[in-house]
């Protein structure tokens, strides 16, 4: 993944976050992992995998920690 | 076509009376029972009479001035005019008696006998009320004739018969493209005037002088109508009753013999109306008087700019090639669909299932829409579909979708009829819906208020008798910080409405909210340093939005198209919610809709997440619906979006895309990116009339078909599906919806459709908002609101009307997040973008139409102060840069906008002002951030080398060889 695409990847999980910090915990953490697993399709969310995968440098604490909730795709 | 039969459209003299206290009369022997209020003469024309008329119209208040129209009323004296004259009940008319006959051969003789009798040349023969007067009065001579020698009485003569030129003589204003102005032939009835006021709302016509002496002028003495504020809107051309103003169309080709009912492709108002052929040649487009959207106006794109259609520039044959850098080579239809279904199995082949996808349009039909992302999800079988509608209202979707449950607008326009306050927020519906921007204009002046949300002091600020009572001139990218600052000023002032948010929405969301934005923070005192908007002014916009009466919220691409777009679309919502402006006329939230059928495209299934009617395609139980009618599997996953297309197009891993009426190299934002997702493709195939900018890149080429081309249904902004009819047969041999069909059935589909009725048969069998819609039941109707189905038959005007959709309205906190897009010392600027009225999206139609008079190219606003500093004066190309490229354009120096804020158009190719913007896009759906840029302006001598770079690039790849 070049450093370009991690690079977007990292900001637009990070405008979700903002968004779902603002919610009760609980609310924010599935809203995230929901929001992504109904719109980013398996090749984005195996991008941010990627990055979680290598401790998630850059990432909001909330994308980390929702991490367990959002579907990893099938390697394809 | 020819099994539709228009119905009434007679001209009833006078507007209908909204009274519901009946009134019975007598009318020449016939009782008749009107509402209070309503004339004689619309009474006559209920029973089937026509008294005759020439100053009134249906659509225009009754004057009084031609006294063509007099009647007789037992027991009162003299003979009133019937169309200034009320019904009262028992009263017994008379319309048709010995005096009244000779009353009006007397006043149609002053008429002609000032009338040039060249009845056979002229334009408006057999299209002329006073011909049909002279004829129904029974006219047979005129005796008044001018002295054989000296002053002439006459305004038509050019010359007075001593030879002299005559000085009542005006000549013939030609300026307009599309309409002339004949003054010889006006009889200064003063409907064109009034038509001007009171339909449209521009106020560019006058009568100046009076009597003998009065005439029609458009603006100020010196001006013709090109010059003048006439905005080219027609109205006053349909109200003239005789040939002084006239279509150029007509006086070229002669009077229609025949007219079929379609719809307005342009914008997402919608209006309706008849196509006026002679033969396949249409004449002239006549704004349809039951249009529910338009109720007969329109504005100058519909009603003139279809030119288009017949341009040279339209290809009529399939053309393909291996290379972007070859020729393009004509072919027959059989072999660009070998071809192109070749490639494409091809690449599916070598990079997997996922690698090629589709772009539906939002200028087609929703027929055509639905066929496209059927493709995708039952040929090439993924979900990789997307439409233009991403890059404008996907944020609406999003945040009514959380907040109300549904994905629409709340209204129908009727409903701005009954509103107190407008609050218009990224929308200027005078230049993007013309015709939605008369209705509301003329609820302006009636005594609504308008409260404006908008960096720029748009055309909708102020115009004849109106003001907006607060105008907040925001800084580009901080609706949210202001939409939430109004929330607080109603929940700290307890402004809201209690007993709406307990029964209709979550109450303990709505603690939680009000604990939120009634934090400090929030207050407009603490923003005004970053909006740049006065603590006080948003202090008294929300006490009036909270306090007015019924309060409307109309909202356009200003609000979508940002980093928060979603947000900022919640905290509207979160505006209405709480001050219970929902669910009855006049109040709601109203997405302005920007093409045609934006609205239409997004419920067709567009995205890739969800199939038609909003379902996410991870419910089984939907993909169970299409798994069934369709005979495939669905896959469970959604696909890639425009911006993932591209980016995987990069990657490598996206390779093929079937692009249909869109232009995705000149809509999108950032078209460095976009061309190189482009050029790493290996089979473009676009779908489109005209050689398109994105069609740079392709491979093949599918000549497209024009709204007049085809049947089908486009839904506008207020849900209302409409008619669209074929009123030609295709140029190019097919209608849009035919070509995916048959490259559908090229990739090894069986579908057989044999017209765009079945399609929505299959829509309706397969979604649940749309179940009760078919054709029968639009054309009975007229149109139909969806949702249409078992509860709503008849479709749904409003909605959330006794509940929410989704049940209990839900509050959501909106927090405000500057955007990464800041300014600093290399971009000190805030570019912000918009559409002007003449012009369309990105302009491929109306640069090919004489609309071009109006706007020849893009010019850069920027304030004095900014302009100054810049040494940039009035008129001078300027070089506008952003961290993603620049262009250059000139300049036009206005305090329209703000110190520090910029603005442009993007109809124009050559502008590339998306050269400019950056990939920067809405959290939740990628909307782009078209509006706030930062950008630094300078002094230019001419294009940059971007854009001659491109051009040259475009020149190149446009070369066509004639096959064989
Ligand atoms: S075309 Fe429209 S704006 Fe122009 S003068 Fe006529 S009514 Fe007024
Ligand atoms: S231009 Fe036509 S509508 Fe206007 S006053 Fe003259 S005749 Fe009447
Ligand atoms: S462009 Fe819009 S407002 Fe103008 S005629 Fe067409 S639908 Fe109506
Ligand atoms: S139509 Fe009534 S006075 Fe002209």
């Amino acid at each position: 993944m070049s450093a370009n695409t991690a690079e977007k990847i990292i900001r637009m999980a990070n405008q979700i976050a903002m968004f779902m910090e603002t919610k009760p915990h609980e609310e924010g953490l599935a809203g995230l992992a929901n929001h992504i697993n109904d719109f980013w399709e398996p090749r984005m969310r195996t991008q941010l995998f990627a990055l979680l995968d290598q401790g998630g440098a850059g990432l909001r604490p909330l994308v980390i920690e929702a991490a367990g909730r959002i579907r990893r795709p099938q390697a394809a | 076509m020819k099994d539709f039969i228009i119905p009434d459209d007679r001209d009833f003299g006078t507007p209908a009376s909204k009274s519901k206290t009946m009134v019975t009369l007598t009318i020449d022997g016939f009782d008749v029972t009107v509402p209070e209020g309503t004339s004689i003469m619309r009474a006559a024309a209920e029973l089937g009479i026509s008294v005759p008329k020439l100053c009134a119209s249906d659509n225009l208040e009754a004057f009084g001035s031609c006294r063509l129209c007099l009647v007789e009323i037992e027991g009162r004296n003299g003979t009133p005019a019937s169309c200034t004259t009320p019904v009262a009940p028992g009263i017994k008319v008379k319309t048709q008696t010995g005096k009244l006959k000779e009353l009006r051969k007397g006043v149609m003789e002053l008429y002609i006998s000032d009338h040039p009798l060249d009845c056979l040349t002229c334009g408006a023969n057999g299209d002329c009320e006073l011909q049909d007067m002279a004829g129904a009065v029974g006219l047979r001579d005129v005796r008044y004739e001018a002295p054989p020698e000296g002053r002439l009485a006459n305004h038509f003569a050019p010359r007075e018969t001593s030879g002299l030129a005559n000085p009542e003589w005006l000549p013939k204003d030609d300026s307009n493209p599309y309409f002339t102005f004949e003054p010889s032939k006006c009889i200064v009835c003063n409907r064109c005037v009034r038509a001007c006021e009171e339909v449209q709302g521009t106020f560019a016509l006058t009568i100046e002088g009076r009597g003998w002496d009065s005439r029609v002028h458009a603006g100020a003495a010196t001006d013709n109508f090109l010059t003048s504020d006439c905005v080219s809107c027609g109205a006053c051309v349909q109200a003239c009753p005789t040939g002084t103003l006239n279509e150029k169309s007509v006086i070229d080709i002669g009077t229609p013999e025949h007219s079929v009912l379609t719809t307005c492709a342009y914008c997402g108002v919608g209006c309706q109306f008849k196509a006026e052929m002679r033969g396949d040649e249409l004449v002239r487009m006549i704004p349809y008087k039951h249009g529910k959207a338009n109720h007969g106006h329109s504005c100058v794109k519909g009603r003139f700019a279809y030119g288009y259609a017949a341009h040279k520039d339209r290809i009529l044959n399939p053309m393909i090639r291996a290379s972007i850098n070859d020729p393009w080579q004509e072919v027959t239809w059989d072999e660009a669909l070998t071809y192109a279904a070749d490639r494409m199995k091809a690449l599916q082949e070598k990079y997997g299932r996922q690698s090629i996808g589709v772009i539906t349009s939002s200028r087609c039909t929703n027929e055509e829409t639905y066929l496209v992302q059927k493709l995708t999800r039952a040929v090439f079988r993924n979900n990789n579909t997307d439409t233009c509608a991403r890059v404008c209202h996907s944020p609406t979707g999003y945040g009514l979708g959380q907040t109300f449950g549904t994905s629409a607008g709340t209204q129908d326009f009727d409903s701005v009829e009954h509103c107190d306050v407008a609050l218009v927020i990224g929308a200027n519906p005078h230049s993007a819906h013309p015709v939605f921007g008369s209705r509301l204009k003329k609820r302006l002046r009636h005594g609504a208020k308008l409260i404006l949300v908008d960096p720029r002091r748009t055309e909708m600020y102020e115009g004849p008798h109106y003001k907006a009572a607060h105008h907040l001139a925001l800084k580009p990218g901080t609706n949210v910080a202001i939409l939430t600052a109004l929330a607080h000023v109603i929940v700290t002032e307890k402004l809201y409405d209690e007993a709406f948010i307990r029964t209709r929405c979550d109450w303990d969301e709505f603690q939680d909210y009000m604990d939120f934005v009634a934090e400090e923070r929030h207050s407009p005192e603490a923003v005004e340093a970053f909006t740049g908007v006065p603590a006080a002014e948003v202090r008294g916009a929300a006490r009036l939005y909270a306090t007015g009466g019924n309060a409307a919220i109309y909202y356009g691409l200003g609000v979508t198209e940002h980093s928060q777009g979603s947000t900022a679309v919640i905290a509207i919502a979160n505006l209405a919610m709480l001050t219970g402006n929902i669910g009855r006329p006049g109040v709601g939230v109203n997405p302005l809709r920007g093409q045609n059928n934006v609205q239409g495209s997004c419920d067709m299934g567009s995205f890739p997440h969800e199939l038609p009617g909003y379902r996410h395609v991870k419910n089984p139980e939907v993909r169970a619906i299409y798994e069934k009618a369709w005979g495939v599997e669905i896959d469970p996953e959604p696909g890639l979006r425009i911006p993932n297309m591209l980016d995987a197009a990069v990657e490598g891993t996206f390779k093929g895309l079937y692009c249909q009426g869109e232009d995705i190299l000149q809509s999108d934002p950032d078209t460095k990116h976009v061309a190189a997702g482009l050029a790493a493709m290996e089979c473009v195939i676009v779908h489109d009339i005209f050689l398109n900018e994105t069609a740079n890149y392709a491979h093949v080429f599918f000549p497209g078909s024009t709204f007049l081309e085809k049947d089908g249904t486009f839904t506008n902004a207020e849900r209302r599906i409409n008619m669209v009819r074929k009123v030609m047969a295709p140029r190019a041999q097919y209608a849009d919806w035919e070509v995916t069909q048959m490259f559908a059935n090229a990739m090894g589909a069986d579908w057989n459709y044999t017209h765009p009725s079945q399609i929505m048969d299959e829509i309706a069998m397969t979604t649940p908002s749309f179940a009760g819609v078919t054709y029968e039941r639009i054309e009975t109707l007229g149109s139909v609101q969806w949702p249409c189905n078992e509860k709503a038959p008849e479709g749904t005007p409003l909605v959330h009307v006794d509940g929410f959709v989704r049940g209990k309205g839900k509050f959501i906190r909106t927090e405000y997040v500057a955007t990464d897009e800041k300014v600093g010392p290399r971009f000190p600027l805030l570019l912000t973008t918009g559409r002007i009225l003449s012009q369309y999206n990105v302009g491929a139609q109306t640069r090919r139409t004489a609309n071009v008079v109006w706007h020849d190219q893009d010019v850069l606003e920027i304030h004095p102060h900014d302009a100054e500093d810049r040494g940039i004066r009035q008129g001078d190309w300027v070089r506008l840069a952003s961290r993603s490229g620049e262009t250059t354009l000139r300049a036009e120096i206005t305090d329209k906008v703000s110190p520090g804020v910029v603005y442009t158009t993007f109809h124009h190719p050559d502008t590339q002002a998306n050269v400019i913007t950056t990939d920067f896009s809405d959290w939740a759906t990628n909307c782009p951030e078209y509006k706030v840029t930062a950008v630094q302006v300078a002094p230019s001598n001419g294009p940059s080398e971007w854009q001659e770079e491109y051009n040259a690039q475009a020149a190149l790849s446009r070369r066509i060889l004639a096959a064989e």
